[in-house]
């Protein structure tokens, strides 16, 4: 693999609030291509780590670039280059679907012709057209989670970070969208936060698993797996995470 | 610029897609008719200019105004929006700005709207139109002041009332810094503190704009005040957008 097609990279990344370290000199790169499952029980610092990656907490220690652009001292250009679906996936509730998106896209500096065919592009990959002119409100858990997702892949970026994509969606949605990771797999970098074990096996081609605020392990999910006699990741993940933080 | 344009107008768009703006507009109207016509003798004057709706208007802002503002950030944390909003290709800055410029032209829609007040004026006698117009531009220069003092005090904390309490106390220690009672107070027990608060009074700066002066300086100081509120509100966001 080239030194080009590292998207990601994250060096001793450290957060601390106060005494507590939330996360804990992590490291590690994402290239295009792989789809990265990130694991850990909740409150492991999962959503730090990603909201340190985005940009929008600032860490105590460590670096994390996209593309090369330092997300603290490059931050504009690190953001263009990153779709986020921050966790609970919130939007402006008092615009229309369309609106919201409209708006996304106007800051991403699309305008006219090419900002409506961006609008489309996402609402029919989110599979958002029977609800487009309601307001964000009003919509189902569901719908709302895939607005969401809808304004981060917006603009197609190569650096996808997803913090529990499919989290409250039901079985179909759960479905569609991890087949919309798959497909979207080749061309971009992506991290995935989740605690739903089916899913590395679903979508990801890689799997770090992170215990009270430093990684425990990153394997693909097949060495994962063999971590435990039983060969079941839910059991590798609980003798993992358990035994960490006993 | 095209982003602060951008924030502006989504966010101006949310004032109108909640009963804010209706109320906001109705109360303020409401509010200076009342003020201008009872208390201000408007009619019983019997002189052609808008001193009374003037000499008024600061007050009705230091109420309503922090109401305006109280959830710009405060909102946007509590929801978790934040997170979104400053994940996008945009600076801090561009937020900050977006924001308060939405606030602004929102409080300038309100100002438009007492427009009747200028054509009464001007059915009844002949005014001094200049010195109206200069009047309006005080206006609009202290609800920036105000505006930006609730901006900045809407970035402390993701609760709303609490944004509103501040920005209401701090607008009203700058309102009430050149009035004789305070002064007085200040200048025989703290001379020096006395000068300062004179100098930083928002109120003896309007009534300038509402005699048709328009100085320099008093711009200078306006300019200065909103955009000292402008940074630390930028400071704020950054210090606290994670909390």
């Amino acid at each position: 693999m080239s030194e080009a097609d590292v998207l990601i990279e994250i060096e001793g990344l450290t957060k601390r609030f106060g005494a507590f370290t939330a996360v804990d000199d992590v490291s590690f790169s994402v290239s295009r291509g792989e789809v990265v499952g990130f694991l850990g029980p909740n409150g492991a610092g999962k959503s730090t780590t990603m909201r340190m990656l985005a940009g929008f907490m600032i860490p105590t220690a460590g670096h994390a670039r996209l593309l090369g652009h330092d997300v603290q001292t490059d931050g504009v250009a690190a953001r263009r280059v990153l779709g986020f679906l921050p966790e609970g996936a919130p939007t402006y509730g008092e615009m229309s679907v369309t609106g919201f998106l409209r708006f996304c896209a106007r800051i991403r500096g699309y305008s006219g012709g090419e900002l409506a065919d961006r609008v489309t592009y996402a609402i029919g990959l989110t599979r958002l057209e029977s609800v487009r002119l309601q307001p964000v409100e009003t919509l189902s858990k569901g719908f709302k989670r895939r607005v969401g997702l809808a304004q981060a892949l917006l603009h197609d970026p190569p650096v996808l970070v997803l913090d529990e994509p499919t989290d409250g969606l039901d079985p179909n949605q759960k479905h569609e969208v991890r087949a919309l990771i798959n497909q979207m797999r080749p061309d971009k970098a992506i991290i995935i936060s989740t605690h739903m074990l089916e899913e590395v096996d679903a979508v990801c081609t890689r799997a770090i698993l992170i215990s009270a605020g430093r990684i425990v392990v990153d394997a693909t999910p097949a060495e994962l797996s063999q971590m435990h006699p039983s060969g079941k990741l839910e059991d590798v993940f609980r003798h993992l995470t358990v035994e960490e933080t006993v | 610029m095209r982003n602060i344009w951008t924030i502006a107008r989504r966010e101006l768009a949310a004032y109108f897609a909640t009963p804010v703006a209706t109320v906001f507009i109705v109360i303020f109207l409401v509010l200076q008719g009342t003020l201008t016509f009872n208390l201000g003798n408007f009619f019983d004057r019997g002189q052609a200019d808008l001193n009374p709706f003037f000499n008024f208007l600061p007050w009705v802002f230091l109420l309503l105004v922090p109401a305006i503002t109280m959830r710009l950030w405060a909102e946007e944390r509590r929801l978790g929006t934040i997170e979104l909003l400053l994940t996008l290709p945009i600076t801090q800055g561009q937020a900050v700005l977006g924001k308060f410029l939405a606030a602004w032209v929102f409080c300038a829609i309100a100002l438009v709207l007492t427009f009747p007040f200028v054509i009464a004026v001007n059915i009844l006698g002949s005014p001094d139109n200049g010195v109206i117009a200069s009047g309006y531009l005080g206006c609009l220069l202290v609800a920036g002041a105000f505006l930006s003092v609730g901006a900045a005090m809407s970035a402390v904390t993701r609760n709303q009332v609490i944004a509103f309490v501040l920005a209401v106390a701090i607008c009203f220690v700058f309102a009430v810094a050149s009035n004789p009672i305070v002064n007085d107070f200040l200048t025989h027990t703290v001379p020096a503190l006395g000068e300062f608060t004179r100098r930083i009074a928002i109120i003896d700066r309007f009534m300038n704009f509402t005699r048709g002066i328009i100085a320099l300086r008093d711009i200078i100081y306006f300019a200065t005040f909103i955009g000292f509120f402008l940074f630390l509100n930028t400071v704020l966001v950054d210090q606290r957008k994670a909390d």
